[in-house]
């Protein structure tokens, strides 16, 4: 005898979230936002403030070399602003700092990922990582006090042996605070990210290649030769790059190394480099009206240079990380 | 029948015995003294001389012995290997040299009434027993605190829409904090300087300081609180929503106390990257010698401030300055630095 049981009432199903979910969607999608916001804002007030500048040097603002603002006795102020010398200087600087750093990172990373027992290798990584929070100040410190002494001897060794290679020539035996210290310190600062970026890519190697290689009977440097490197090196590219952008935008620690001049110089040894980022600290604390101006353009010039090789840096390593799974 | 386990004792047969190695060390002590002898008959001369002849006899013997044991393949090997080698300690010997020159140097200044004390009455010129860097002390406190609170709900919000949320946006999202990650810290402080600094009310202080700071530390909270909450089992997040429970309560009583040691290295990771910022500052903090408790007015004073005036005065007594305020922020950021990394091993272990 079954009694009757009143079927349930159809319930709805709907997938539409709650109010508390649309508050929270709300909520984390807007602040996620922001990071796009402040980006935008960067450029937008640096370019606004700077914009009387473009317009009045015009293209001579990034090919210029001379940095003036005179103020003649009738009160009249002539401008002259040019970040040439100093994009030159960057790059100079930059590319010493990949030249040494690159190549001492990939093996770094090389025996980090291959050659070190586990126990050592979680010390090391901690030392690299290290390295990345010592503040920039204290590489210009160390930088200028350390050093400095030491990269002025082995300047002097380029000279002397190596100086029929235009670039290791210099017009006068002044070796102090050149673009070839400078670069070397900014190395030094460059070295963590490459190696942990290296590293991170160099483990991400499949594993069968790795034991496949080794049961053909590689040595472990033919297995790299073969394997890792083949698979690693646009990411190695990539973390070069994420280190010239680095290199690009750093400040205090080249400021202390550096002898900034209003001139172009291809000469690495000599003791004459320029900065765009230090040249903005160093011309910051007497700029009034113009010439303040002029220095939120060159750091609007520093943004853009330095964002848009982010962007290629980052998307390169992505790929290759990728390219792994 | 089972094995006993005196039978199952693990063996390294790849491993080399003592008996292996000792040609190994006899060679590179060889290489060591034909290095000193080279040294002492040529011209060359110095620490450079030695470490590369050293780097020179040691590769070529012991790959030449490689290659008469095993061939020429062994010999390669043995020579990447020790550039490998040479390129890591090359890497380690200034973090080595760094740690030693701030710690020989910096402690010869330290002295009690350096905390209690700041620069108003004293010049940067006098020795350093007069004055100290409380003022630069209490900035930088204040600069980490407004940070925090500007930069950490911010950082960790971000990482929860990339991934909690993965809205159609999440990859750009991605992007741009990869991006914000590569601004220059010197580009941080003139926006700061040329949007809050000239337009509002806000003048340099610490407020403004700690905004340029948080442009930096965003992104690095950002991605780190990513990572770890990626690392927060998908099973959690599905049982939560199996019982019922809303996104919104998912994330909030299940993902992030799972992940709660890992957004606090995040955040002390974040901390540790602009706890050492100069070049923001310079613009936006003014850098004042006086004791100023007030965080939203008047000038303010840093320790890589502190640092950097010192540096530039270019005296004795002010590199002094300079070396033992760097001592003092190289101690707090390795304590950080420890800090982050136990919660963080931690957080791998209990998993």
């Amino acid at each position: 005898m079954a009694e009757k049981v009143a079927p349930p009432s159809p319930r709805e199903i709907t997938t539409k979230p709650r109010v508390s979910d649309r508050v929270f969607r709300g909520t984390v999608t807007g602040v996620g936002m922001l990071s796009l916001l402040i980006l935008t804002l960067i450029g937008l007030f640096l370019a606004l403030r700077g914009f009387q500048t473009f317009k009045s040097e015009g293209i001579s603002f990034l090919t210029g070399y001379k940095w003036e603002s005179v103020t003649s006795d009738s009160g009249k102020v002539t401008n002259v602003f040019g970040v040439g010398a100093m994009l030159i200087g960057t790059v100079l600087i930059a590319l010493v700092a990949l030249f040494v750093g690159v190549p001492l990172s990939v093996l770094c990373a090389l025996f980090l990922t291959f050659y070190v027992p586990d126990r050592l290798k979680k010390l090391l990584v901690s030392v690299v990582d290290l390295m990345a929070a010592f503040p920039s100040i204290l590489y210009g410190l160390w930088g200028y006090f350390v050093l400095m002494p030491m990269a002025e001897y082995w300047a002097k060794l380029l000279y002397k042996y190596l100086r029929w290679i235009p670039i290791f020539d210099a017009p006068q035996p002044f070796f102090e605070r050149s673009p070839f210290i400078a670069g070397l310190v900014l190395a030094i600062m460059i070295i963590p990210i490459v190696t942990s970026v290296s590293r991170e890519i160099f483990a991400q190697t499949p594993l069968d290649r790795i034991q496949a290689a080794y049961a053909l009977g590689a040595t472990r440097w033919a297995m790299i030769k073969t394997v890792v490197l083949p698979f690693g090196s646009s990411g190695v590219v990539g973390g070069a790059m994420l280190g010239l952008g680095r290199a690009f935008g750093e400040t205090v620690a080249v400021f202390s190394v550096l002898n900034v001049v209003f001139k172009a110089n291809f000469h690495i040894l000599y003791g004459a480099g320029g900065n765009v980022a230090s040249m903005i600290i160093l011309k910051w604390g007497e700029a009034v009206g113009d010439e303040t101006k002029a220095l939120l353009a060159a750091g609007f010039v520093l943004f853009v240079l330095t964002l848009l090789i982010n962007m290629a840096a980052n998307s390169i390593v992505k790929r290759t990380l990728k390219s792994g799974k | 029948m089972t094995l006993s386990a005196a039978q199952v004792a693990p063996q390294k047969p790849w491993q080399s015995s003592p008996k292996e190695m000792a040609p190994t060390f006899l060679l590179l002590l060889a290489s060591l003294a034909a290095s000193v002898a080279v040294v002492a008959i040529t011209p060359m001369k110095g620490k450079l001389a030695y470490a590369f002849l050293f780097f020179i006899f040691g590769t070529a013997s012991l790959s030449i012995r490689k290659w008469r044991i095993r061939g020429r393949a062994a010999a390669a090997d043995a020579i990447v290997s020790s550039i490998a080698l040479t390129g890591a300690t090359l890497v380690f010997t200034p973090v080595i040299s760094i740690l030693a020159t701030t710690i020989s140097h910096g402690v010869k200044g330290l002295h009690w009434s350096l905390f209690t004390q700041t620069m108003f009455s004293a010049s940067y010129q006098d020795p350093i027993s007069a004055g100290g860097l409380l003022h630069a002390l209490v900035g930088t406190l204040y600069l980490i605190l407004i940070s925090m609170i500007l930069s950490v709900p911010m950082g960790i919000l971000t990482a929860l829409y990339l991934t909690e949320i993965k809205g159609p946006g999440a990859n750009f999202i991605q992007f741009i904090v990869q991006a914000m990650s590569g601004v220059p810290s010197v580009v941080a402080g003139l926006f700061i300087f040329a949007s809050i600094i000239v337009t509002t009310p806000i003048k340099a202080s610490a407020i403004a300081g700690a905004f340029a700071l948080s442009i930096l530390m965003i992104p690095t909270v950002t991605r780190t609180a990513q990572e770890v909450l990626l690392l927060v089992p998908n099973d959690l997040r599905e049982a939560g929503q199996a019982l019922g429970a809303t996104q919104w309560k998912t994330v909030a009583t299940i993902v992030v106390p799972a992940a709660r040691n890992g957004l606090i290295t995040a955040t002390i990771l974040g901390v540790a990257r602009i706890a050492g910022e100069t070049a923001p500052l310079l613009f936006t903090i003014g850098g004042s010698d006086k004791l100023n408790w007030n965080p939203f007015k008047d000038y303010q004073g840093a320790l890589p401030f502190y640092v950097w005036k010192g540096l530039l005065m270019g005296t004795p007594e002010s590199i002094q300055r300079a070396w033992t305020g760097i001592l003092i922020l190289l101690i707090l950021v390795l304590l950080l630095f420890v800090a982050a990394r136990t919660l963080g091993g931690r957080r791998m272990k209990s998993k």
